[in-house]
């Protein structure tokens, strides 16, 4: 991973330093609400429902151990004892006063970390696969280019105060892990017919109260040019994204109202100016930054050998062997495997992770994955080099810290929004309906036969909990002071893109099981063998699930 | 927060300067003309160059040809207008205004580096409006050379602000260059 060098040190200290000073003259009641409030957002500060809300970055999902141990000390000594791993791979502590986040942030940039631009109306977190480098379908590892962007993002002096937040998120694999046509900007990585890396610069997408399929404004771009093409993309964004409304002032409202071509004109004119100039990528920078990203050294092992081991394993227990199927993934080199750890046990909040869970992670972390985490926007945790023939024994491991269940990718492995029991933006609770759903679907056999199914739940129109873009999406609104669920079907996040449709009025919070089980009543009476949910219903469409739901 | 357009043209030569530049706190020596103003309001001013003034854009580029030589009459850009009709005229404007009419709207970052970057652009760049302590860096960065700091605001305090931080990541229209030539 990136290693910190004395410059990004002296930076994150004087930010710290800044943020003390900051706090400080609004506690003396020097600094104004509305003027510390953009100052603590871009320093992760919320202030929730119940208490505040820091949310710590984590660049693209990737952390070590000696990181996840801190932020185990933080959770235990300046809040309630958990953590939660956010949609957007980073980490949210959800009880910590605004009196210790100075202190939080110092010891967090003890270990290379911080909370810089996890919010606010500026470039955000930068976001990819979370089995970057290890991916079998990959193109190239999309890392370096996102640490590159990291750099360029952190503190820019001009895109501070843009209209409205900013999510970068690149691509660099066959199958789309990283949602890019769901963002401000996806970069798509792309080999040309020489085999030299290009980027494919998409713009425009996003979730929120307007979903929206990103479009493609450049084609090819050369790698030298991705951080002025994207200093481009964002000073037109700065100039003519709309103020006057926050619903309407995300790139997406802009790139529509001047039509994708205009825009991108309008961005070459501004690239012109620039694409020559000191933040044109040199082959010395970028090599340096791949370096960080180099492949640890691996152990040749015999990929064969390894499997006929697995094979008996799985003989002595099936458990195992469901987990393998499930949470574990092919790994680029022989003999390796790319670990998920499963953070939705049933009466656990999606993405929750207590201090003592995080501590014992990082030991599995050192002991079997080279010290290294990622944090999934599925919000489940990856160990992504673990030698096969450690599986059996990591699997015993996890499977006593409740890590292990066996339903990645199933329904009952949600992506959830904190909601309404943490969120003061929220308009219902997402945490009941997940567990609801998870209790009413309990048999993993049940779930297996059903295939794939990203079930995605936001407790309000911000969609945190990507709503839009699960096969079942769970939208929680407010209907006069009561909580009600609307249910959309058909939303994917992959390269298909797709935006999931509204089935019909919503739903009281108790009825949302029974719905479920209607919709995928449908789904089975419809189902060709084998077929995926997604596919029956591009198939079929929504009027049978609307039909036998309301009927 | 300061109304550009309810600002009486002597009130702000009579308070205590708030105006920072080269890293110390000066008299401010400009006055700026609202945008409702009249020619007529200013003729006498510009004719004997009695006073120096920061016009609206639009009534400073109706006079363009008589003032883009002007020693005594800049120019100032509300938040909503670009620097772009003055792409060939900026170049002997002694001074030009960004006005923030809220800190949070940051269009004029961006203005002020078309004017440094694009424009080349060697003249005193002010930040005016709601200009404060914790934007000062960034306005610094973006190539502007004074601020004029919101008047119920500490300027002390707000000096501060320039020096919040000792190294950077990116190019800015600045001398800073981009951290991965320095590594």
């Amino acid at each position: 991973m990136y290693i910190y060098d004395q410059h990004d040190r002296q930076m994150l200290n004087e930010r710290v330093a800044q943020f003390r000073g900051q706090t400080e003259r609004f506690l003396a009641g020097e600094l104004g609400e509305s003027e510390f409030l953009p100052l603590r957002l871009q320093n992760g500060l919320y202030i929730q429902r119940l208490a505040p809300m820091l949310r710590v970055a984590v660049p693209y999902g990737l952390y070590n151990t000696a990181q996840l141990r801190k932020l185990a000390h933080i959770a235990r000594h300046y809040d309630k004892g958990y953590i939660h791993v956010s949609t957007r791979q980073n980490f949210q502590l959800n009880w910590p006063r605004l009196e210790d986040v100075p202190d939080i942030l110092e010891e967090l940039a003890t270990v290379d970390m911080h909370a810089i631009q996890t919010s606010g109306n500026c470039i955000r977190n930068t976001t990819t696969d979370q089995y970057a480098g290890v991916a079998i379908d990959e193109i190239e590892d999309p890392r370096p280019w996102c640490e590159l962007i990291r750099q360029w993002s952190t503190f820019h002096p001009e895109f501070a105060l843009l209209p409205r937040k900013f999510k970068v998120a690149v691509c660099a694999t066959e199958e789309d892990r990283a949602a890019f046509k769901f963002h401000d900007i996806g970069v798509e990585l792309i080999h040309n017919d020489e085999g030299h890396t290009r980027f494919h610069i998409h713009v425009g997408g996003g979730l929120g109260r307007t979903p929206v399929i990103s479009q493609l404004i450049k084609r090819d771009l050369h790698w030298q040019h991705l951080i002025t093409y994207l200093e481009a993309v964002l000073r037109v964004y700065n100039q003519l994204g709309r103020r006057d409304n926050k619903y309407k002032a995300r790139i997406k409202i802009l790139v529509k109202a001047m039509g994708a071509e205009a825009f991108a004109a309008r961005v070459d004119q501004e690239w012109q100016k620039i694409k020559d100039d000191d933040n044109t990528l040199s082959e010395d920078a970028v090599n340096r930054v791949q370096a960080f990203f180099a492949p640890p050294n691996y152990e040749v092992l015999d990929d064969s050998s390894c499997n006929r081991e697995l094979a008996s394993q799985r003989l002595e227990s099936n458990d195992f062997g469901r987990w393998l199927d499930k949470n574990v993934q092919p790994h680029q080199k022989d003999g390796y495997a790319i670990v998920n750890l499963a953070l939705k046990p049933t009466g656990i909040a999606p993405g929750d992770i207590t201090d003592l869970q995080m501590e014992a992670v990082a030991d599995l972390a050192d002991e079997y994955s080279g010290g290294l985490l990622r944090n999934t926007h599925q919000q489940n945790i990856v160990l992504a080099d673990v030698k096969k023939t450690d599986l059996f024994a990591l699997w015993q491991r996890c499977d006593e810290l409740k890590l292990a269940t066996p339903n990645l990718g199933y329904l009952s492995d949600p992506i959830c929004c904190p909601g309404g029991d943490y969120c003061a933006l929220a308009n219902a609770k997402s945490i009941p309906i997940a567990e609801a759903i998870q209790r009413q679907f309990d048999d993993l056999d049940y779930l297996y036969d059903l295939g794939p199914i990203d079930l995605n739940i936001s407790g309000c129109m911000n969609a945190c909990g990507h709503h839009h873009v699960g096969h079942i999406g769970i939208l929680g609104v407010d209907k006069k002071g009561r909580e009600f669920y609307q249910i959309s079907l058909g939303g994917n996040m992959g390269r298909e893109a797709a935006i999931a449709k509204i089935l019909g009025p919503s739903f009281g919070p108790e009825e949302v099981p029974t719905v479920i089980e209607k919709v995928l009543d449908v789904f089975v009476k419809h189902r060709h063998p084998e077929e995926q949910f997604i596919d029956t219903y591009r198939r079929v469409g929504i009027a049978p699930f609307k039909e036998y739901v309301y009927a | 927060m300061p109304d550009l357009s309810e600002l009486s043209q002597s009130s702000e030569l009579s308070k205590p300067s708030n105006l920072i530049k080269d890293n110390q706190i000066i008299d401010n020596d400009w006055q700026i003309i609202a945008k409702d103003a009249e020619f007529s309001d200013v003729k006498l001013s510009i004719d004997d160059a009695s006073g120096q003034l920061l016009l609206p854009l639009a009534l400073w580029l109706e006079h363009a040809e008589q003032l883009k030589n002007s020693k005594t009459i800049g120019v100032w850009l509300d938040s909503d207008e670009s620097p772009e009709p003055l792409e060939t005229l900026c170049e002997s404007i002694p001074v030009i205004g960004i006005n923030f009419p809220v800190f949070a709207d940051g269009r004029g970052y961006s203005y002020a580096r078309t004017l440094r970057d694009y424009y080349n652009y060697s003249g005193d760049l002010r930040a005016i409006g709601d200009v404060l302590h914790d934007q000062m860096y960034f306005y610094k960065r973006c190539g502007f050379s004074s601020y004029l700091i919101r008047e119920d605001a500490n300027a002390e305090k707000a000096l501060a602000g320039l020096n919040d931080f000792s190294a950077d990541y990116q190019a800015g229209s600045d001398e800073s260059k981009p951290i991965f030539h320095k590594r």
